[in-house]
């Protein structure tokens, strides 16, 4: 196991159905792309689960900081407005 | 040889062990990684070219139980026969030895029974047809999986090129009696069950010298062999791996889960 420490981390996306969105399911280790692929296929499908796989190196992904989540995502909190069930259809509107 | 009916024929038996029992030992052999690969990735890999290995080997033995007319199902036929009653290819029982041995004897099984198998999914025997079509995609992989391996193996390290190069010299010569044919193999040719061996061999030497050219492995010399697992001449690893893989059946007859 320790030659695993040697191989970089891919997040793994998993396509359940033609015309649905790749979902993130996990992640492996691998030495190129190739092989996550591969790994990924042998790991995360064995029971049908997918028709297409993408495979993105974990340290290619930049992600928000935690720290900052009070800053970037608490003031949506009280914009009501921005919800669509927030306004009343005048009658007249027949279709929206 | 005439068109022969499957039921009885103890020609197609033979043939159908063959195949059976290369793809059932070689599942065994595969399996006795769980738990021990390089890297828990691999672990699932190889565990699922097992797990196919021990599907093709369940319809290709099944399909023998009932040629043969006596009543014996897959798992009789695959669990309680005495070591000079399989007829796997005595490559398919090499030890597993290290990462790299086991991916060179993957490497040569698999262009092997890909050759073969996409030959076979037009099969004079629809049964065997069948079942070719079938295991060629799952082959397709198996293929992928071991081919890119040997090529990063390979054209690896000093030491991974070493090692690959070792076990091709340690394994070539058992690659043999994958294409020498005898009469069962002219008999499943002559009925258009089977293509013929010359053909297969055709494309496996291609295939593999590619292969070896990528990986940056020297092609070893063929040389002059006369073992042959094919017709039950076995050599003593085959013993240890029945040990194993019949213990439980023959502790406990008829048990199942």
């Amino acid at each position: 196991m320790q030659n695993n420490r040697d191989w970089p981390l891919y997040e793994i996306f998993v396509r359940a159905r033609g015309g649905l969105d790749h979902k993130h399911v996990g992640s492996l280790h691998a030495a190129d792309a190739a092989m996550a692929l591969e790994h990924a296929r042998d790991l995360y499908t064995r029971r049908e689960e997918g028709v297409s796989l993408w495979v993105v190196r974990s340290s290619d992904i930049t992600a928000s900081d935690p720290a900052d989540a009070e800053s970037l995502f608490e003031p949506a909190r009280d914009k009501i407005y921005r919800h669509p069930t927030f306004y009343d259809i005048p009658d007249e509107v027949k279709t929206l | 040889m005439s068109a022969a009916a499957p039921v009885g024929s103890p020609t197609l038996l033979r043939y159908l062990l063959r195949l059976g029992d290369l793809s059932l030992v070689l599942g065994q052999r595969l399996g006795e990684w769980v738990g021990h690969a390089p890297a828990i990735e691999e672990d699932l890999g190889l565990a699922n070219i097992a797990l196919d290995m021990i599907g093709q080997a369940r319809l290709l033995l099944a399909y023998a139980g009932e040629v043969e007319g006596g009543g014996r199902g897959e798992d009789e036929i695959a669990l309680l026969r005495e070591h000079g009653d399989y007829l796997n290819p005595v490559l398919a029982e090499q030890p597993n030895g290290d990462f790299g041995q086991t991916i060179v004897r993957q490497v040569l099984i698999d262009a092997f029974q890909l050759e073969l198998y996409e030959r076979l999914a037009s099969s004079a025997d629809a049964r065997l047809a069948a079942i070719a079509a079938k295991s060629v995609k799952e082959t397709r992989y198996h293929m992928r999986y071991s081919g890119g391996w040997l090529v990063r193996l390979g054209d690896g390290t000093a030491e991974s090129h070493a090692r690959a190069q070792s076990a091709l010299d340690r394994l070539w010569p058992y690659t043999v009696e994958l294409f020498a044919e005898d009469e069962v193999d002219r008999a499943m040719a002559d009925d258009g069950i089977a293509p013929p061996l010359a053909a297969v061999e055709a494309g496996w030497s291609a295939r593999i010298g590619e292969l070896l050219g990528e990986a940056t492995l020297e092609r070893p010399r063929d040389r002059p062999y006369t073992w042959f697992g094919k017709r039950g001449e076995h050599s003593e690893h085959l013993g240890y791996l029945l040990a194993e893989m019949q213990y439980l059946q023959r502790a406990y007859p008829g048990v199942q889960w």
